[in-house]
């Protein structure tokens, strides 16, 4: 059978061991697709299309072979399904740019963990996406190769920083992503995409061979199209791993397997604060009927405090920053990278930060470099670790309360390319409720919830930490009883 | 408490400055591998084969904090009597140079509410017989900077080399209070410091490897006046070093307050060569290293379960060391300092006595004989190829009259060059003691016969020249006859 490009990585893991379709047939398809649409798209910053065919053909053997054998299908959970990576996760041999030219043509010699785990789980990666410069964006237009679009409206924005991943999982491409997340650069973009997005808790997913932004913030994630292929793909990249220190050694569950069990009695908490002023007419009404489904599904909806949401952003401005000064201090031409040569040592590192770092990386580098400063510390960056506190100790208490704090995605629709560029404090206001998210350390799961003048509106639960299972379960629970999910972006 | 004469640098004397000396000192943790990572930490590999992602500081690697480091720096805090913290952070120190792979360094900075590993301790010495207590202000961990290559005869080259084999390495700060008053005390806290460190296992201390490296601090304070303005003095290479650029520095600060001009706070470089310590280039004029906690690190907690088991487990320090040899084997303070100036040695002593000999001579040999061989060639016991063993033996063929003492001596320079046993060095040379009357007999009838004159004083009651005429026969056997016998047939003979 012709391969569809809207299945689920199950239903395509199944069709598999059925044997009604081959790897090498679905990464033919999604590399065709690709190669037709990509360039106006440009979700894509490297692809590594013979090896994924190549794989691809290797993996219809082994499903051939699993067919005849008696002992069934024991092959790993993503065995030839496609999967597209961020490219600010380190790749073997395979190019890996961060979406700066300070790391034109860097080659990594080794694998980030959440890599070796996927290419264990047999997933085919069959490139590497387009970012805002050191994921240091809300929209993509960051990226130093140019801009991705939203595959529901080609003069939109997809989000970001991850807004490469989401697009490719929007536009058919592939079933399952992986972005990060420091600020909301997997659940902004999956909610301007359309599709689910999540950003586990800080610790369940090992950061080693994520390029850091800010390393207390930053956590690798999941995208699919629907809340159980997101389960699957946290199922495989979870879990302590001995190269990060900040991993957590915690029980990883069954995620894909509690999905499908539908759990009574789920607390869900509104806080009044995320339908105040600055949000978008058709996204607060999206929401508030998101809320009204699960009214109706069984699920008690009550109204929360989270006082201190308004101070998350200027806090997240100056620890972000500041973290992301000293992570992007060892750019300087010596060892990796591009060079701006000179006789003169120090000239050539100027040279080089001048030339390979793009405006919104090099304003971060200043701002933390400032914030960290002599006779500022203390005002900036510590004052900040207190608020960052207070932060969560809100979501403490309204955890007390109820099990899942329900927000707005992102207080606005997809915008216009070129809308915010100039002006940074808009873009950043894209962020507000998914910033306190990471400075609490918690999971927050993105779902398309409705449409609003075509767009894709985007629903945020947060839960408390490690418990993504309920997110998946509520989660799971609302996709069952709607249909958002099930829209396809335009073919263009 | 007494201590020594302030020095006074320009011997002038009146209105004599106090000379106030602070230490810092690095020393590399002997670890197998890294801070941070677990690339080998060894000395001399070709440059840049003892690298990975993370001692390279590549994008997306992090730090893994290497536990045997942490308990070094602990088992050194437990040796000084500080105070272990039971929760220390590590923060990044930022600065920019190519010996830095991330462009910062992992270090423990002390920061309000963030201590260091340990701080508070205490190290004794001797200062003019008598001790003194040096106050220890803080222990910590810290990771050591790639090492930057010069190419050879290219000065002024347009291009540099770094080796990162060194990146990474696990270091240890311990710094001092202001306590020490002399050049001289400098170095007998160098040399007591770095005998503790050897003996707790906890570093090799060679400062010519550069696994121990000290910076100092110094300034002049006037008889119960207000500190004085310090400078810093660094690369110094040896212990001696030290020492010299201390003193060179206390009269330069003396001339300078003499010529009424003040003291620059700076850093000063020893030029070994020229034998003066010179202001470096000011590139790090109040450099702002916008400290941070690591947040690539989990803090570093410490129980007291396990500061209790490296308690338990501490190897046994100098002092402890010297005192249970005295006690044990009756040696004499002398030969009890000698033998712990260095654990290789404390260890060769007590291997060797567990062979057999007797301790007093064992002692007598190493502080003798063997010192007199590892001074003469610069080396350590270690280092040498004699052995516990071999020593033992040579000692028995002492005992048993096979050689004489003096002989044994030669033996011993021998063994140590050709790598032999001492029997093979005693049969290739033909060193036997001669014990054997008959020989002895035609060897003492000829020395009675070339010597007339003392041989008659001795017939007469005049014993007095019997020496003259033992050292006339030894001499004639090339120093093998036994020499009682050799007494003892003269005796006869000349009765
Ligand atoms: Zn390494």
């Amino acid at each position: 059978m012709a391969p569809s490009v809207w299945e689920s990585a199950r239903a395509l893991r199944a069709a598999y061991a059925a044997g009604t379709l081959l790897p090498s047939q679905v990464i033919a398809a999604a590399l065709d697709r690709i190669a037709l649409r990509d360039p106006k798209l440009h979700a894509f910053l490297h692809l590594d299309s013979e090896r994924a065919r190549q794989e691809a053909v290797e993996w219809d053997g082994l499903y051939a072979q699993a067919r005849r054998n008696a002992a069934g299908d024991t092959l790993p959970p993503l065995a030839g399904i496609p999967v597209a990576v961020k490219d600010n996760l380190c790749t073997r041999g395979v190019p890996t740019t961060c979406g700066s030219r300070i790391l034109d043509g860097w080659l990594p010699p080794y694998d980030a963990t959440v890599i070796a785990r996927l290419r264990r789980a047999g997933a085919v990666i069959i490139g590497k996406t387009n970012l805002d410069e050191f994921a240091m964006g809300s929209s993509t237009e960051n990226s130093a190769f140019g801009p991705t679009r939203n595959p529901w409206d080609l003069s939109r924005v997809p989000g970001g920083s991850s807004g490469g991943s989401a697009a490719a999982v929007a536009a058919g491409y592939v079933p399952l992503a992986l972005g990060s997340d420091t600020g909301g650069s997997i659940r902004q973009p999956a909610g301007f995409c359309g599709v689910v997005g999540l950003k586990p808790t800080y610790g369940r997913v090992s950061r080693y061979g994520l390029v850091a932004f800010a390393s207390s913030l930053d956590q690798i994630g999941p995208f699919a199209r629907d809340v159980a292929d997101c389960a699957l793909l946290l199922n495989v990249i979870a879990g302590a791993d001995p190269r990060d220190s900040t991993s957590a050694d915690v029980p990883v569950p069954d995620f894909l397997g509690a999905t499908d069990q539908p759990r009574h009695g789920i607390r869900l908490g509104v806080p009044s604060e995320a339908f105040g002023s600055g949000v978008d007419a058709g996204v607060a009404e999206a929401v508030r009927a998101a809320l009204d489904t699960f009214d109706n599904l069984g699920f008690r909806v009550e109204e929360i405090a989270l006082p201190t949401l308004d101070a998350a952003l200027p806090t997240y401005y100056l620890i972000a920053p500041a973290e992301a000064s000293s992570n992007l201090a060892r750019y300087d031409g010596v060892r990796h990278g591009m060079r701006d040569g000179s006789d003169d040592l120090f000239e050539m590192v100027t040279r080089t930060r001048q030339r390979g770092f793009g405006a919104e990386v090099k304003r971060r580098i200043m701002l933390g470099t400032y914030a960290l400063s002599a006779g500022y510390y203390e005002a900036f960056y510590i004052k900040a670790q207190k608020v960052r506190t207070l932060v969560a100790r809100d979501f403490d208490r309204a955890f007390a309360q109820v099990d899942i704090v329900v927000m707005p995605t992102s207080p606005t629709l997809p915008f216009a390319i070129g809308e915010r560029v100039d002006d940074p404090l808009q873009m950043y206001f894209s962020d507000i409720f998914t910033i306190p998210v990471n400075l609490a350390g918690l999971p927050g799961l993105s779902l398309p919830c409705g449409f609003s003048a075509g767009l894709p509106v985007g629903m945020q639960l947060v839960g408390r930490a490690f418990d993504e299972t309920t997110l998946l379960q509520a989660g799971g629970a609302y996709q069952q009883a709607t249909s958002w999910h099930l829209r396809h972006a335009p073919e263009a | 408490m007494e201590r020594s004469e302030p020095m006074d640098p320009t011997g002038a004397g009146g209105g004599t400055r106090e000379v106030v000396i602070g230490i810092e000192i690095h020393v590399q943790l002997l670890t197998a591998s890294k801070m941070f990572c677990g690339c080998p930490t060894e000395f001399g590999a070709p440059p840049n084969t003892l690298v990975c992602p993370v001692c390279l500081g590549l994008p997306g690697s992090l730090p893994v904090l290497n536990r045997r480091a942490v308990e070094l720096g602990l088992r050194t805090a437990v040796a000084l009597g500080c105070r272990v913290h039971s929760r220390s952070r590590f923060h990044r120190k930022n600065y920019y140079y190519p010996d830095l792979a991330k462009n910062y360094q992992i270090s423990q900075y002390q920061y309000a509410g963030h201590p260091p590993l340990a701080t508070g301790g205490v190290l004794e010495i001797q200062v003019g017989g008598r001790p003194w207590r040096v106050a220890i202000r803080r222990v910590h961990l810290e990771e050591d900077t790639a090492r930057l290559v010069h190419p050879a005869g290219t000065g002024g080259a347009a291009s540099s080399l770094v080796d990162y084999n060194r990146s990474g390495v696990p270091l240890m700060e311990i710094v001092t209070e202001p306590d020490l008053r002399s050049p001289g005390e400098a170095r007998e806290f160098l040399n007591a410091l770095r005998r503790l460190l050897q003996f707790a296992e906890v570093s090799s201390c060679r400062m010519e490897e550069g696994t121990l490296r000290c910076d100092a601090n110094l300034s002049l304070q006037p008889p119960g006046g207000p500190p004085g303005v310090r400078t810093e003095v660094k690369n110094m290479n040896s212990v001696r070093a030290v020492e010299r650029a201390l003193a060179f520095e206390a009269v330069r600060q003396h001339e300078v307050l003499a010529r009424g001009e003040v003291v620059v706070q700076e850093t000063r470089h020893w030029d070994e060569r020229r034998g003066v310590t010179f202001a470096s280039r000011s590139k790090e004029e109040a450099e702002d290293y916008r400290y941070f906690p690591e947040p690539d690190l989990v803090p570093l907690d410490v129980d007291g379960a396990w500061v209790a088991a490296i308690r338990e487990a501490l190897p046994e320090l100098p002092a402890a060391r010297r005192d249970r040899l005295i006690a044990t084997f009756g040696l004499a303070a002398y030969d009890a300092d000698l033998i712990t100036a260095t654990p290789a040695m404390a260890k060769f002593f007590e291997e060797t006595v567990t062979l057999g000999p007797h301790p007093k001579v064992v002692a007598n040999w190493l502080s003798g004989a063997v010192a007199a061989y590892l001074n003469e060639h610069g080396v350590e016991i270690d280092q040498i190829a004699l052995t516990p063993a071999r020593l033992s033996a040579l000692l028995l063929l002492v005992d048993e009259g096979t050689v004489s003492g003096r002989t044994a001596k030669d033996v011993l320079v021998e063994m140590i060059a050709h790598d032999q046993e001492p029997e093979a060095v005693v049969e290739a040379r033909g060193l036997q003691q001669i014990s054997d009357e008959a020989t002895l007999r035609v060897v003492v009838d000829k020395v009675i016969a070339d010597h007339p004159g003392p041989a008659a004083e001795i017939r007469a009651g005049k014993v007095r020249a019997l020496p003259f005429l033992v050292g006339q026969v030894m001499r004639a056997t090339g120093g093998r006859a036994n020499p009682e016998a050799a007494n003892r047939l003269l005796k006869e003979r000349l009765s």
